[in-house]
């Protein structure tokens, strides 16, 4: 396993590592705990994006991730599951917003929950009769 | 799991084909079997993040992520991951330097860390349950503590490892298998670390903006 | 018989949790029928492996075998056992419906009906279909890429026997209890707890999770075995096409399997825990749990269908004697289809009440499939144009299916239009599209893989006459069995009916159930052709590249040694094992031991208590689920304590291997 003294970095290199992980946590507790007051969008913009700079920095200092380790492999298999993530994180959120839009479930889904065909006046097959109804009989094709 | 399995490594020298150097035999495919292992629970945790995401807001008219998170108290939760997957580096920078005892009490410190983590994660959800905020109370409580509870278990499973690991490592000592074991067992806990960074953002701190 | 069914009374004792009496069915004369059969059945088993003293190299050769080789061949024989179980469901269900028009009531109650319908589709899904692909690529691909064994030889034996854990546990089902009755995907709120009590579902949830660690293990392992047990030389685009189907599948394997491992287990904790995910109050969402199962589920159908492209790229070039036509294109098609496959899913689900622009967007995304998939089909005609085409067996299965598959593709574009599918949706017509493409895709395909690889496992091909008349059999009888479903389907004939009133549809329903006879004599004969090519195995032995073939599988021995290799193959290029041959190959008669790893009871222990655990989760036997699941927990980390793994093979036994290796 000679390899091994490379592949897990440095002192220094755990320390860069460490350092920008405090920082990138810090703030955002920051943010919430010292109620700074930005727009709401702001803040979760802020937090969600330095969540992702810090997953980078953990990914970079302490996994030791780059385009060389494995051929390349670990970096594709990261990418990869980064765009299915992508796609069920989006999908859901936005095939199951959609769809409460349209079918007015009981709970409230969004703060905005708008009128089935308020804003969607083309969906001819907007099918909510009764609002109190359970979302109709789920899908079922093989 | 992979740390279960011995990959077969061969060197076969024929001379079936044309001349070649010695240097072709396979590398261990531990390394990138267990990277996608990860990447595989790391599609488990997306998905439960996604549930969280569209089942968040269903309070069911009861308690609301104000009524219930404390920052400081997941900070501190924060921390002693954060910690840990420091300290667990250090434990690999020993063990390269071919220092067991370094290493062990590295990781010892490592699994104390991570146990104190489990404890307050283990007071957090009593807490909640006791003032009638348990994961049956609604859509958004379940969703909370089944993505914080995986995780927690995940924890959970790397502290059994870990504890294997450390009498593993004093009984055989610092061998090429055990080494591959425990830079597998640092894989599993940076991961685990990076999926709370994850958690803290998007479970408590932009429900609490 | 059609008596109301009376579901058990609900108690709880601290020793057997809820399992009474009352949940043997031994009023219902098919079950114990069923069950006498398969007591008769194992007895004479238990006999045989007593009387010929193969207990003993059943436990050594087999269970504990970490050999790609013969796992593999342990998960076809998985799968034709499950398959026999899947199809007396389907002949069920068509005798029923072809009775029960008019007002008749058929022979199966509902509440029986409904439960073998799910587990018709659960067990050819994940039993069948999954097990036999996983079977080819176990067996298949490692040899392809010139290696010894997969990546993690012990974890492909616990891949497979936890496999087995869950199809048992879906058979317990049978004979101690009953099965869900929700369809094969368990939609809730019908499969929440409030709408299905008793341990049906819970036998569903645990079965499948038990099962499907196997699969996401088993797909890592061979996702790991591509990318480094490549022999030396062996580039990307030097391997086989069926290795590339192998990767996008396993790939697959394991970016949709965790989807499907959290979705059930958010409905077990919907069911034990009390939680509120699918659930009509508190803030829960069903359609969560449709949108989340589909988003594993579609993936899941290109899964079972890619190795099967695969399976059929390396038939077609070997029967044309010439290259694939447009290598690339293939693998490209494939990795395409691998990626589209992930953002479709909604098309399972047009009619949930979605806007118009999600339908459109997901109706577009499918349809787009159809290209790569065309280009696939269009690939296979031109490695047959002009190629000298040899029709033996494998080659007919493959005709077959581009013609069947096509219709079952062309079928599927319409229901990608989603005004289509509000007609359509949850019709007899969805049935007969995705049979026909699992029929004339999967099945076909397996077939086929089963007759080409078949004198590579086992030194001698299979009957000629029997295969073609399995052939024509299952062809034809899928005609009749499934084009009716079309017409009932258009006809607006939902699915899962017990019974219905109008008695027009009752010939269409025949006919079906004639088709569905067909197919029942098509695997009669298969089954007689293997043991006809058992018997008669002298006279239809054959060296180890009968077919004439290209890629390294067909440089072993036949039937191939444990090391696959006597030496280390060096890869050049595409079709290796064709150049090789055209160069004159011969192996060295210099022998080197090789190194192997060991056979290790772990895999099939750790199975059996997970098979322990399942049952005790659905009978709420909580001792027995806590002290199985230690059980596992301590034989998983004992074995870890076990650092002597691997030993080596000396050249002699090589030398022996090899010699009678010429010799046959």
């Amino acid at each position: 396993m000679s390899d091994h003294a490379h592949s897990h970095g440095t002192m220094g290199r755990l320390m860069v590592g460490f350092g920008l992980a405090a920082f990138l946590t810090i703030i955002p507790f920051a943010l919430v705990m010292m109620e700074v007051d930005l727009p709401r969008n702001w803040l979760v913009g802020i937090i969600m994006g330095l969540g992702a700079v810090q997953i980078i920095v953990h990914l970079v200092y302490f996994l030791h991730i780059n385009s060389s380790v494995e051929e390349g492999w670990t970096m594709a298999a990261t990418v990869f599951s980064v765009v299915i993530l992508g796609i069920v994180l989006a999908g859901s959120l936005w095939v199951m917003h959609n769809m409460n839009e349209n079918m007015m479930p009981m709970h409230e889904m969004s703060p905005t929950m708008e009128m089935p065909g308020s804003s969607h006046g083309h969906e001819g097959h907007t099918p909510v009769d009764d609002p109190a109804a359970t979302p109709a009989e789920p899908g079922t094709q093989g | 799991m992979t740390m279960l399995d011995t990959p077969l490594t061969g060197r076969i020298e024929g001379p079936a084909g044309p001349a070649h150097s010695a240097d072709h035999a396979h590398a261990s495919p531990t390394p990138i079997g267990f990277w996608i292992y990860l990447m595989s629970d790391c599609i488990i945790f997306g998905c439960l993040f996604a549930t969280y995401a569209v089942l968040g807001y269903g309070y069911a008219g009861g308690p609301a992520p104000h009524d219930l998170f404390e920052p400081g108290f997941v900070a501190w939760e924060t921390a002693l991951l954060l910690f840990s997957s420091i300290t667990f580096g250090i434990a690999m920078l020993r063990a390269e330097a071919h220092d067991l005892k370094g290493t062990t009490l590295w990781l010892i410190v490592t699994g104390l860390l991570g146990l104190g983590f489990i404890a307050m994660e283990i007071y957090e959800f009593n807490h909640l349950i006791h003032i009638g905020a348990g994961p049956d109370r609604s859509a958004f409580l379940s969703s909370f503590f089944v993505l914080v509870g995986t995780h927690g278990l995940h924890v959970t499973g790397g502290l059994i490892w870990l504890v294997t690991l450390t009498i593993q490592l004093n009984w055989k000592g610092l061998t090429s298998a055990n080494m591959q074991r425990l830079s597998t067992l640092s894989m599993f806990w940076h991961f685990l670390d990076l999926v709370w960074i994850g958690v803290f953002s998007f479970v408590y701190l932009v429900r609490l903006v | 018989m059609a008596t109301e069914h009376v579901q058990p009374a609900e108690v709880w004792t601290p020793i057997f949790g809820r399992l009474t009496l009352d949940w043997i069915p031994y009023h219902e004369p098919i079950l114990v029928g069923t069950f006498g059969a398969i007591v008769l059945g194992g007895l004479i088993l238990l006999a045989i492996l007593t009387k010929y003293r193969l207990w003993v190299p059943l436990w050594k050769d087999w269970i504990t075998t970490i050999d790609h080789k013969k796992i593999g061949i342990m998960y076809m024989i998985l799968g034709f056992i499950m398959f026999i179980r899947g199809f007396a469901d389907a002949l069920m269900m068509r005798a029923q419906q072809a009775m029960a028009a008019g007002g008749a009531e058929g022979y199966l109650p509902p509440h029986h009906f409904d439960q073998v319908f799910t587990a018709h589709g659960v067990i050819m899904i994940f039993f069948v279909a999954m097990a036999f692909v996983t079977g080819i690529m176990n067996y298949v691909m490692p040899a392809q890429i010139g290696a010894r064994d997969v990546a993690f030889p012990f974890l492909n034996n616990f891949s497979f026997w936890m496999t087995v854990a869950g199809a048992l546990l879906v058979n317990i089902s049978l004979f101690v209890g009953e099965f869900a009755r929700v369809g094969w995907l368990a939609f809730p709120p019908l499969s929440g707890s409030d709408f299905s009590t008793g341990p049906g579902v819970d036998y569903y949830l645990w079965s499948l999770q038990i099962a499907g660690v196997g699969t996401t293990l088993s797909g890592i392992n061979l996702v790991a075995t591509i990318f480094k047990m490549r022999a030396p030389g062996m580039k990307l685009f030097d391997m086989p096409v069926f290795t590339w189907t192998t990767l996008c599948t396993n790939v697959l394997i394991v970016a949709a399997f965790p989807v499907l491992t959290a979705t059930l287990a958010l409905l077990t904790l919907d069911r034990y825990l009390g939680t509120h995910f699918f659930t009509n109050d508190m803030g829960g969402n069903a359609m969560m749990y449709v949108n989340l199962i589909w988003i594993w589920g579609h993936p899941e159908v290109y899964i079972l269908i890619i190795p099967i492209f695969g399976v059929f790229s390396e038939i077609v070039s070997t029967f044309s004697g010439k290259p694939l036509f447009g290598y690339k294109t293939m693998v490209w098609a494939t990795a395409c289809i691998m990626v589209l496959s992930f953002v479709v899913w909604l098309h399972h689900f047009f009619t949930m009440g979605s806007g118009a622009n999600v339908n459109t967007f997901f109706g577009i995304t499918t349809m787009i499939i159809a290209v790569p998939t065309g280009v696939k089909i269009f690939n296979w005609l031109f490695t047959m144009y002009k190629g000298r085409v040899r029709f033996e067996v494998p080659m007919l299965w493959t005709v077959g299916f581009l013609v069947t598959f096509t219709i079952g593709g062309m079928t599927g574009v319409l229901l990608a239009v989603p005004p289509v599918d509000f007609q359509l949706h949850n019709t007899l017509f969805l049935v007969a599209h995705f049979h026909n493409v699992i029929i004339g895709g999967v099945v076909f395909g397996v077939m086929a893989a089963v007759t080409f690889w078949w004198p590579k496992a086992f030194g001698f091909k299979l009957d000629d006459r029997w295969g073609k008349r399995s052939f024509w059999f299952w062809c034809i009888g899928f005609y009749f069995a499934f084009m009716p479903l079309y017409a009932l389907g258009l006809m607006g004939v939902t699915r899962r009916m017990n019974a219905y009133m109008d008695s027009a549809w009752q010939i269409y329903f025949i006919v079906a159930a004639f088709g569905a006879g067909l197919i029942a004599l098509g695997i009669a004969s298969t089954f007689i052709g293997f043991f006809v090519s058992i018997k008669n195995r002298k006279a239809l032995a054959c060296g180890p590249d009968p077919w004439n073939g290209r890629t390294l599988e067909w440089a072993m021995q036949s039937p191939p040694a444990p090391y696959n290799f006597p030496q280390e193959v060096h890869v050049r290029g595409r079709d290796e094992w064709w150049r090789m041959k055209q160069e004159g190959f011969q192996w060295s008669e210099i022998y080197e031991p090789i190194h192997m790893p060991k056979n290790t009871a772990t895999g099939v222990l750790i199975a059996a208590f997970a098979l322990v655990l399942g049952f005790a989760m659905v009978w709420y036997i909580w001792w027995l689920a806590i002290v199985s699941f230690l059980a596992c927990l301590a034989i998983g980390i004992a074995h870890t304590f076990n650092y002597n793994r691997d030993y080596w093979i000396p050249e002699s036994d090589v030398a022996k291997h090899e010699q009678k290796g010429a010799l046959a």
